[in-house]
């Protein structure tokens, strides 16, 4: 922003003709606003107002009990709990690989880098896969565990499992270049005077890098919270038992009942929209 | 030298915190992960190259690969405009804009779904009207589209926006007063800066697209031979205790986004380059 308030302005004072002839013709720039915003309103204005005309498309009444009803209390409680677990989890690996990676010059640095970023090429559907062919009846475990009566795959702890691998690059993502940016010389300086290694992470490294941690742990909750194709493969589809959000709107929209699928979609949508303000302005303190 | 070992040896922690990065790394990513090529090994390659190259799977994988593909042109196409729009445009709401440009980002996938699906059904608010000129979306290799085109669209406008805000006003400026007209700048200057980024967006949602299930299965309609994408087969083999089949057609999937990311970290590395020079 700033820079470019600058150019502008050397631009006018000093070159005012260049400056008026390197900018698009009006017409030009109305007509790329104009195609830029009819393709972002059909692509997403459209559907984000679906979702809540149809939520309400039967009245508040109906929009209530459908978000209050036992099942999709059921899967929001799931959804929490998952989230309860794989975001902490998550966060902790964030800053501990954020230390080591940022803080320190190790052999191997960049293939730890890039082999954190893995678990982004790999399809929703192959992430679930993986586990059920770990911990599924005929998998590599499934004996063992079906002989000790432990329940993986169809239970919750394969949820949260798989949510734990979509959602594992997020944080530590954020946190690496951040830790990086920051450098280290008032942790040195910290240790210096005498602070723990402790007291130096918490009262100098993490007021430094506070943004980058709530930008990843904001965008790692929205991944965990809206996860659907690698829960779907391990979930198994149980109401009131292994049931997700996400996977309760699939099973009211497949049977048909529309209003409250789209009922319980718009409590993910305000989730999203929630999301991306926060995200918004995790943004313009990193900057 | 011994003033370069001391300060890095000033901060504590290396040993445990490396220790725990790479044992977590290990245990939920590398070893599951690893199930996949070793499972593909015991299964033989009779097997495999029977489940791979069965009709039903090549058509999976032609689908998801042209319809990944078609997404990518659309958003190779507008996502450009869009960047360029938001980086060098005054306009009313332009902020509020460039935050919900994330939205398929933050959106639940089977939200997305299940709403370009209601859209674009023939009864829908878009559906209906393109219906009546002939043009089905909904169940078909369109709506297909249409779903993957939300979903890379944030990917293509990311990888652009930071590298036309580097690109120096000044450099057209001097174009320009040394007497090259506007579609010349952009020819020569403006294009050439932004291909690298323009590449690494498109590669990003390809990538993202094949792999693509939550906001595609609603809408697709997922009619064998004609709109069952490649990681639906994968369910659908699962669904059937076929863990093998599932596991080869997975395999393929897999190399393929490897190969990507790959090709992906190459781009991004010219891209850095092409910046920072």
């Amino acid at each position: 922003m700033e820079r470019r308030a600058g150019v502008a302005v050397t631009g006018t004072i000093a070159r005012p003709s260049a400056a008026r002839r390197v900018a698009d013709p009006p017409l030009v720039r109305r007509a790329l606003v104009g195609i830029a915003l009819v393709f972002l309103g059909l692509f997403l204005a459209v559907p984000l107002a679906a979702v809540f005309a149809e939520a309400l498309a039967l009245g508040v009444r109906a929009y209530v009990a459908a978000v209050t009803e036992p099942y999709a209390l059921a899967a929001l409680r799931l959804t929490l709990l998952t989230a309860a677990v794989a975001v902490p989890a998550n966060l902790v690996f964030g800053l501990c690989a954020g230390w080591a990676i940022a803080k320190f010059r190790f052999r191997g640095r960049q293939l730890l880098t890039t082999l954190i970023d893995l678990p982004f090429a790999v399809s929703p559907v192959i992430s679930g896969l993986v586990f059920v062919l770990l911990f599924g009846r005929q998998g590599l475990l499934g004996p063992w565990l079906a002989e000790h009566d432990i329940r993986v795959i169809f239970a919750v702890p394969g949820i949260v499992l798989a949510t734990v691998f979509v959602s594992f690059p997020f944080i530590a993502r954020e946190v690496i270049p951040v830790m990086e940016a920051a450098g280290s010389h008032e942790e040195e300086a910290a240790r210096l005077l005498g602070a723990s290694g402790l007291q130096t992470f918490v009262r100098v490294t993490l007021p430094n890098i506070k943004w980058g941690v709530v930008y990843g742990v904001i965008l790692c909750t929205a991944r965990v919270v809206g996860e659907f194709g690698a829960v779907s493969v391990v979930s198994g589809h149980i109401r009131g038992m292994t049931n997700t959000l996400p996977l309760h709107v699939e099973i009211l929209y497949n049977e048909y009942q529309f209003q409250a699928a789209f009922a319980v979609a718009s409590v993910l949508t305000g989730m999203a929209l929630v999301t991306l303000a926060v995200k918004t302005v995790a943004e313009r303190h990193i900057r | 030298m011994l003033a370069l070992r001391s300060s890095h040896t000033v901060l504590p922690g290396l040993r445990i915190t490396l220790g725990f990065t790479v044992l977590y790394l290990a245990v939920i990513v590398l070893v599951p992960l690893a199930g996949l090529p070793i499972r593909t090994a015991g299964m033989g390659w009779e097997t495999f190259w029977r489940t791979i190259t069965d009709p039903r799977v090549i058509a999976s994988y032609e689908l998801t690969f042209a319809t990944a593909g078609a997404a990518a042109c659309v958003n190779g196409l507008f996502g450009p405009i869009v960047a360029w729009v938001l980086v060098r445009y005054e306009f009313p709401g332009r902020r509020l804009v460039d935050a919900v440009i994330d939205l398929p980002f933050a959106l639940p996938t089977a939200v997305a779904g299940i709403t370009l699906t209601t859209l674009y059904a023939p009864g829908g608010w878009l559906g209906r009207p393109l219906a009546a000129y002939g043009l089905p979306v909904a169940f078909t290799p369109v709506g297909i589209t249409v779903a993957l085109v939300f979903i890379g669209l944030p990917f293509v406008v990311r990888a652009l926006q930071p590298v036309i805000q580097d690109l120096d006003v000044e450099v057209e400026e001097a174009a320009a007063s040394l007497g090259a007209r506007r579609s010349q700048v952009v020819a020569r200057i403006v294009v050439p800066y932004l291909l690298p980024a323009w590449l690494t967006g498109l590669a990003l949602a390809f990538a993202r697209a094949i792999g693509e299930y939550g906001s595609v299965v609603f809408i697709a309609g997922n009619m064998p031979m004609r709109t069952e994408i490649a990681p639906l087969l994968i369910i659908t083999k699962l669904e059937q205790y076929d863990y093998d089949g599932a596991t080869a057609i997975a395999f393929v999937m897999l190399s393929i986004s490897f190969v990507l990311l790959l090709a992906i970290n190459g781009l991004q590395a010219w891209s850095a380059a092409r910046v920072s020079r």
